[in-house]
């Protein structure tokens, strides 16, 4: 059975992969460049597990001591992560003892994988999801130990490669819009996150859009309900 | 570096917190044994489809658009995983000629 969940998953995480080795590398460079020995990038990919965070983190292990504005900073970087739960408490459910493990990792790409997948029949849904996850994580865990160990060795001309997360992104946004019968979510999520970003800037546009749109799906809950009532 | 070892490692620990602390809040907040209120089941549903706008944004935060490159190759490549996904939809391909496209854009045409 786990076999099987593992065959099923894998094909999935490739993306994953190739982007996940290449960010990771590039944390461990960079953390090599601060000055950081190897084991802070790995303990770090092993227990933060989420990739933008652990940059920050970086920063802040430079400057002066401050817990209550690291955890204030980290719960502000990561509320995405608020939206990514409310979605997956239905799809994690019966995971059993995995559900905890499947939490811990619920990264922007273990979600945006378990939400999209379709668990081809047969395969245990519980594991399908924890090998996402699980797989992910080696990724960037092993990315990041390369690169902290190895960085400096690399001659092989990476820059854009990063590109690959957003194509990521822009395919499983595209495989939900096709299988969704309603493009109200998807379209309203696009802009007020793109307003959001043009009035608040990169640093800080990803709480006020979260609000934004929670606000919106809330004013618009009557008439959605009716819509997908109407086309169930 | 300014700090200490234990300083470090409790500074790490709050993010390790922070971050957990944003994952298992759903989770613990509204438990698999209880009913969950009706409102955040409609959340759950009509949430993904704008979380994943949200992130599709979120990876162009940093293009600039009115300097530079005027995030010309970055319009490229997302155009070139649109079509080819509207196309044949296969995910790989869509993703690796993507990004293949932006590579060659950024390392030898607007370099």
């Amino acid at each position: 059975m786990k076999r099987k969940a593992f065959l099923a998953a894998f094909p999935h995480t490739l993306p994953i992969l190739a982007g996940f080795l290449f960010l990771g590398i590039a944390y461990g460079i960079y953390m090599h460049s601060l000055g950081f020995s190897a084991i802070y990038p790995i303990l770090m990919s092993l227990f933060i597990f989420a990739g933008s965070m652990e940059f920050v983190a970086a920063a802040m292990l430079l400057a002066a001591f401050n817990p209550f504005s690291a955890i204030l900073l980290t719960v502000m970087i990561n509320a995405r992560h608020l939206f990514y739960g409310l979605s997956m408490l239905d799809r994690y459910k019966g995971t059993g003892r995995l559900k905890p493990y499947l939490i811990f990792g619920l990264c922007d790409e273990s979600f945006s994988i378990n939400y999209t997948a379709k668990v081809p029949a047969g395969i245990d849904k519980g594991w399908f999801m924890f090998f996402v996850t699980a797989l992910n994580q080696l990724y960037w865990v092993a990315g990041s130990a390369i690169g902290a160990l190895f960085g400096s060795y690399i001659q092989f001309n990476t820059e854009g490669l990063g590109f690959v997360m957003t194509a990521l992104f822009v395919v499983l946004f595209m495989e939900q819009w096709m299988n969704d019968k309603h493009h109200t979510s998807a379209m309203t999520g696009l802009a007020l996150s793109a307003l959001s970003l043009i009035i608040f800037g990169s640093s800080h546009f990803i709480i006020p859009a979260m609000i934004a749109i929670l606000l919106a799906l809330t004013v618009m809950r009557q008439p959605l309900e009716r819509k997908d009532e109407l086309v169930s | 570096m300014t700090m200490t070892l234990t300083q470090q490692i409790i500074t790490i620990a709050m993010v390790v917190f922070g971050t957990m602390a944003t994952r298992f809040l759903p989770f613990l907040l509204f438990p698999a044994n209880r009913t969950t209120p009706l409102y955040v089941q409609y959340l759950g549903r009509v949430l993904p489809p704008a979380v994943l706008g949200l992130l599709v944004i979120y990876c162009f935060k940093d293009v600039t658009f009115t300097a530079g490159t005027f995030g010309i190759p970055e319009l490229i490549g997302v155009t070139v995983v649109a079509v080819l996904h509207l196309w044949k939809r296969n995910m790989m391909l869509s993703m690796a000629a993507g990004t293949v496209v932006y590579m060659v854009l950024v390392q030898a045409v607007f370099s």
